[in-house]
């Protein structure tokens, strides 16, 4: 695969970031916003992992979570992240960032305590897996950058969707 | 001869998004592509249910006399369908690996590309006519 610079990939995502606070004046809107870029990335993303890393069905969600920490992150942005914390049922657990090249060099200002600057990952996760008939909420709980000691994304199942076609037989 | 004669794409919701021909088939029109997409996608969706087994992912492979049709469907739902002259070897690796690739490169990549939407993307014609090409090169068939 070709390879570029990580500081190119680091730079633009921050510029972009600023850009998204510039144009909409407003933290919250540009969190919102990030989830929906991460969210458009991560539909046409899926294919792209499922066709390259030749990956097949997984048998439960928890096999699915081991895939994307392990083999997506490590893929999109050469890192992994722990699955750690589920919960008893099986539907919610926590991902810990190790190492995120996104913020490398960002320090978050006075004014933009609330900015959740990766949000674009829990977007990005969300839409991969709705592809793939699984729903989820995703969001971050603990933020590197708003000084925490590791960076924690929260994943809740919320549905699978076992038959990729509407079948309802009333209809 | 080995020969592969045509690809087509179908989206989530049975919508022919790209046909192409490598080898020019008799009279083949639009709208008969336009339909075997659609009813090919009923057809998938009505075999899984029936399949006796459980873990059935739908038709993979049609053999006729004049041609054989190899289906693929990706676990997002998208179908990629090859016709081919009957035993054309590697149809399922070729749609796997390479089409997968080539569509995940040059469609879904493409950030004017809508997704579900008809798939006119000039470097996934042209990628895919070269792997094509080098193909049937390889099997002895010329354009």
């Amino acid at each position: 695969m070709e390879t570029i610079n990580a500081e190119i990939f680091t730079l633009t995502y921050g510029s972009m970031v600023r850009q998204l606070i510039a144009d909409l004046e407003d933290i919250s809107a540009v969190n919102k916003q990030l989830d929906e870029m991460g969210y458009n990335i991560g539909i046409r993303l899926i294919d792209e992992f499922l066709a390259k890393s030749k990956t097949g069905k997984c048998g439960d969600f928890r096999e699915t979570v081991d895939r994307v920490a392990k083999v997506g992150f490590r893929m999109f942005l050469n890192t992994t992240a722990a699955v750690t914390n589920w919960n008893a049922e099986g539907t919610e657990c926590s991902l810990i960032l190790e190492d995120n090249p996104l913020t490398d060099f960002v320090e978050l200002p006075e004014g933009c305590q609330n900015l959740v600057y990766c949000n674009v990952l829990c977007g990005v996760i969300r839409g991969a897996l709705e592809q793939v008939s699984i729903n989820t909420e995703c969001s971050f709980v603990r933020d590197v950058l708003r000084g925490s000691d590791v960076s924690e994304l929260r994943l809740k199942l919320l549905s699978l969707n076992k038959e990729e076609y509407p079948f309802k037989d009333d209809d | 001869m080995p020969a592969i004669y045509a690809l087509y794409v179908i989206n989530k919701s049975g919508g022919l998004i790209f046909n192409k021909e490598f080898v020019t088939i008799a009279s083949n029109s639009l709208n008969d592509t336009l339909r075997l997409a659609s009813i090919w996608h009923s057809l998938h969706a009505i075999a899984v249910q029936l399949a006796p087994a459980p873990g059935c992912t739908g038709i993979e492979l049609l053999r006729a006399d004049t041609f054989d049709l190899h289906c693929f469907q990706t676990l997002t739902g998208t179908k990629f369908l090859v016709v081919a002259e009957p035993d054309t070897p590697d149809v399922e690796a070729l749609l796997r690996e390479t089409v997968y690739d080539l569509y995940a490169d040059y469609v879904l990549k493409n950030p004017f590309y809508e997704v579900e939407m008809p798939i006119r993307c000039e470097l996934f014609d042209q990628n895919l006519f070269n792997t094509i090409a080098a193909v049937h090169r390889r099997w002895g068939l010329v354009h």
